[in-house]
Order: structure tokens, then sequence, then C-alpha cells
């Protein structure tokens, strides 16, 4: 900005710069209340509140309770969310590779020039946009023991006791485990075949010529050029993963015998059936405190095999 | 250009059976909501119902409000996107664009609570708008939703890539913030500011856990919760669950099938929608 820089004369300018800036400070203040004034009320305030919460027994009907550390230790001995932690890390670890893995699959076979690429995407793509509840219940209809689509399929190919899946304490959770890699595969194919798109076609032309196969080509362009899209889809899979409740809550309300149960729905249960604010407070951080530590080793771990430039 | 490679075939062969799977699902959702309570139960299972009973559709208006569920749905879904755009757009405006003392400060407290699932507010959220007698209505489903960290770093983001050039030709013009911000920044940002509505929209119009803890009225429900209303009055009427849903699918696959384009650059750019 146009400011005089003569020292000896230069009292009434800054007094102008000063004035200036808190005109600028004013604006900003202005431009800023709403969203600041909303964040404040609505997530930040909210989340101290949450963790003193977590340290008190509060049914809503009498005044909160001081407990300490209790509920922390409560939780240390409750088999149920023993239980439900389990739950959550084998769903995370069934559907966030193979739901990747079949993206990459995807994008790739996307990537080529082939006629109808805009139909094939769009196919891969309708469940993210699709609700979860509206999906869930299409899927615990074609689950159904009886007259599922699925089991129906497995009959005729000659399966003759096929699963119960959700009513079974086995097969639940890994029903649950498909409907969830059907939703998300066409979200991480979207962004792989944007990372695909982005590696210079040179690399491959070059390779080709000094005869490379199209597993070398693979191998050592493709997997080092996307490893930074593939650490993003990773990063957000997991964090996105571990807050699963829609699909437990719509097909299988957490059951049979808690086989189901996640972390977000039992933090529901507790919360909002229990009326246990305290004890669900104390679970919601613990489901944070997972998030963020597994979130600071992705991160920590990325530069052994992902390359940016 | 497309000549039967062996390249080709193995392609078709793996990208046709899987997009089948992919859409079998709402195949069927549709197959069943045109079912008589019969047809539903034949084995081999049929995907082409005949006659095709509509009035599955007009029972789900008769069992339960469903129209009442759409319409608060709209409501709800354009009101937070309309708030959260426009108040992330100013707070954007002011981090990435204007000097203010606290303004990192500010900035990194936006970012920690990005990382923080929306789980851990949704206690002191329920209590805060009981206190307020907000249970059940419009406020509670639309204001706790409306002030969007995210929205606010992503548009940052975005109005940090501008040429500054532009603004001090508008500045020497003596134009105020507001009109740099309305003349200048927005009309230069459009694709994130769309792609931050799209998923605004999206994330809102799907949103179940939230709606379900506070609304308890029917009257107040949306459709994800009238949904499961439904579904706890007719655990196993299968043709009027399925029409309940392809009811709340059709407006969103609809804009989708349409839009494509904007979804799929959405995603791209911001990283958003995926669950």
């Amino acid at each position: 900005m146009a400011v005089t820089t003569n020292v000896t004369e230069s009292r009434a300018p800054r007094r102008r710069t000063r004035a200036l800036r808190r005109r600028t400070a004013l604006a900003a203040y202005g431009f800023l209340l709403p969203n600041l004034l909303g964040f404040l009320v609505f997530t930040f305030l909210p989340v101290l509140a949450a963790l003193l919460i977590s340290f008190t027994n509060w049914d809503l009907l009498r005044p909160a309770q001081w407990v300490g550390i209790a509920n922390y230790e409560r939780l240390v001995a409750d088999t149920t969310f023993h239980r439900v932690l389990r739950n959550t890390v084998v769903y995370v670890l069934g559907t966030v590779p193979i739901q990747m893995g079949l993206a990459l699959l995807v994008a790739m076979a996307l990537n080529q020039r082939i006629p109808g690429r805009t139909f094939f995407r769009a196919a891969y793509f309708m469940p993210v946009v699709a609700s979860t509840v509206a999906v869930a219940l299409v899927w615990r209809w074609i689950f159904h023991a009886d007259f599922g689509l699925l089991n129906s399929a497995l009959y005729l190919i000659g399966v003759n006791d096929p699963p119960s899946w959700l009513s079974s304490t086995r097969w639940a959770l890994p029903a649950i485990i498909i409907m969830s890699i059907w939703q998300q595969v066409g979200f991480s194919m979207v962004l792989f075949l944007a990372g695909l798109q982005s590696v210079p076609q040179h690399l491959y032309e070059a390779a080709k010529i000094d005869g490379a196969t199209s597993f070398d080509r693979f191998r050592h362009i493709t997997i080092p050029m996307l490893s930074s899209t593939t650490f993003f889809v990773l990063v957000i899979s997991v964090i996105n993963s571990f807050q699963v409740f829609d699909q437990a809550f719509i097909m299988t309300e957490g059951g049979p015998a808690n086989a189901t149960n996640t972390i977000v729905f039992n933090i529901y249960r507790y919360a909002f059936q229990f009326f246990q604010m305290g004890y669900a407070a104390a679970m919601a951080w613990v489901l944070f405190a997972l998030i963020f530590i597994v979130t600071v080793v992705q991160f920590r771990y990325q530069r052994q095999w992902v390359h940016y430039d | 250009m497309f000549g039967y490679s062996l390249g080709n075939v193995l392609l078709a062969a793996f990208l046709v059976p899987t997009a089948i799977l992919m859409l079998m699902p709402f195949v069927w959702m549709l197959s069943t909501s045109l079912k008589s309570a019969g047809e539903v139960f034949q084995y081999p299972p049929n995907f082409l119902p005949n006659p095709l009973r509509w009035d599955n559709y007009t029972r789900l208006f008769e069992v339960l409000p469903f129209a009442r569920f759409f319409f608060n749905s709209v409501v709800v879904a354009s009101a937070v996107t309309i708030l959260a755009v426009a108040t992330s757009a100013m707070a954007a405006y002011a981090f990435a664009r204007l000097r203010f003392p606290g303004r990192d400060t500010l900035f990194i407290g936006y970012l920690a609570t990005l990382m923080i699932p929306a789980q851990v507010v949704i206690i002191p959220n329920f209590i805060l708008l009981r206190n307020l007698g907000w249970i059940d209505s419009y406020q509670a489903l639309i204001l706790p939703a409306a002030f969007s960290a995210f929205g606010t770093f992503l548009l940052r983001q975005n109005f940090l890539t501008i040429p500054g050039e532009l603004e001090d030709a508008a500045v020497v013009d003596g134009a105020t913030h507001w009109q740099i911000f309305t003349r200048v920044i927005l009309p230069l940002s459009g694709p994130a500011l769309s792609a931050l509505a799209i998923f605004t929209f999206l994330f809102n119009w799907n949103s179940f856990l939230y709606p379900l803890v506070v609304t308890n009225s029917t009257a107040m429900s949306t459709l994800t919760v009238g949904l499961n209303t439904l579904q706890g009055q007719y655990n196993t009427a299968w043709t009027l669950l399925m029409a309940g849903s392809v009811l709340a699918l059709v407006p969103v696959l609809t804009v989708f099938l349409f839009a494509q384009r904007y979804f799929i650059k959405g995603i791209t750019l911001t990283g958003i929608g995926g669950r």
C-alpha cells in the first residue's frame, strides 16, 4: 500500500495507517462474526463441554455429579465396550482395504479409452450419493435369510444352507461390511481416477520403450505416482469408517447379541436411550482419541511410502 | 478405435458384471416397491412385477405423512446449505484476505476442531437445545449444522489462490471490502462454492443420527428419520419400505445424473462426500 516512508514527517501518515488497520480489523470481525458465533456456540464450546460432561454422571433429570475419571475406569472394565471396540476395528479393517483395492482396479479400468465410460462411472458412484438409511433398508431385504435376493441366488447356484446373514451372530458384521464396501467404493474410485489422470503419460511411454511389462509399469510407475492420492483416500476412509452408525442402526440395531454394535451406535444407546450422558461422552472421547492416534500414526509413517513431487 | 483386443475383452469382463452388481440393489429396490405383498416372496425372484403396483406409493402417504417428511428435508437441507455457504464464504474472506489481531490463533482453533468427530459434540448440543426448548424444531435441525468450520477452511484455501492484483485495482477505485468480496472474490470462486453447496445439501439430505436425536414427533421428522419410523411400524412390509426408500433417493439421484460432472469435480476438489 502506498504509505510514505519519510521518517521525519511520518506522524500523520502513520496515524492514517493505524486508522486503516483498525478499519480493516473491524471489517474482518464483521465478516467473521456470523460464522464465528455459530462455530463457538455449536462446535467449540460443545467440545469443551463434552470433555467436562465425560467426568460426570448426568441423567438430565438430576444435576450433573462430578465423578472424576470413574466413567473412563468403567469403560476399561466394560466387556460390552470391548466387544464394541473390536467390532469397530474389524469393520474398519474389513471395509477399508477391500474397498480401496476394488476402487483402484475400477479406476484403472475406467482410465482406459472405452465406450460407456461415463455410464460406468455413474454406476459405481451412485451408492455414494444415496442416503445410507434408504440403501441400508434395501440391503436388509437383500440379506433376508429366507426370501432375500442374495440367498435366493445362492440357492439357485446350489448352496443349500446359506448363512442367515443379519440374524446370525457370525455373519451380521460381514454383511454390514459387504454393504459398506458397496457404498464407499465409488468415492475412492473417483479420487483414484483423478490421481491416475495426473500421472504424466510420457513415463509409461518411456518405460514401454525400455521393455517394461505392464505389471512393471503398474508396480514402478502407477503405484508410486499414485501414493499421495492413496494416502489421502486411506486417511479419509479410515476416519469415516470409525464413525459407522446408520447401517448398524437400520440393518441390525447393533445385534444380534451385540455382534454389530459399533462405538457410535453404543454412544447413541447410552446417551439417548439410557440417558447416561457422562458415560456416553467418555465413549465419544475414546472414539476421538482412537481416530486421532490412527491418523497421526498414518501421517508419521507416510514418509516411508508416499512420494510427493 | 475400439477393437476386440484381448485387453478390451478383459476390461469388459471385469466392468460389466461389477457395474451390474453395483446397480442391482437400486433395481431390486424399485422392483420390490412395485410388487404385490405376495409377489415379494416368490422364488425364484423376479425383477419385473406384473402388474406394476403403484398403489404402494399412495399407501405410503396414507400410513405416514411422507409429504411432510419430504418438505422438512427440503427446508432443512436448503436452509443449512444457504447459511453454511454464506457464512463460510464471509469468514473465509476474512481469514484469506484481511489482517486482524488473533487471525492465526483463531484459524488454528477452526482447524483443530475439524478432526473431532460429530459424535463428540452431539451430546452437549442436545443438552443445549433441550435447555433452549428447541428440541423438535426447525432451529434445532438447521442451526447447529449451519456454521461449517470445514467450509471455512475449504473456501479459505480457494480464496488464497486468487491473485491479489484484481483486488488492488478495486482498492484503487475505492471499493469497500464488501464490494471486493461480492464482485471480485465470489465470482472467481464458482467451482469451490458450488462444490461446497452440493455436498452440504447432500450431507444434510442424507443425515440421520443428528435429526434422529433432536426430533421426536412425526411432524418434525426428516425423510431419513421418517423411513426409520416406517421400518419400526411395518418391519417386514417390504413393498412399503422399498417405496419409501425410492422416494428418499429419487431427488438426489436425479440431480446426480444430470450434474454428474459437478459431483465428481467437487469430490476431487474437496475430498468430501465419503462415509
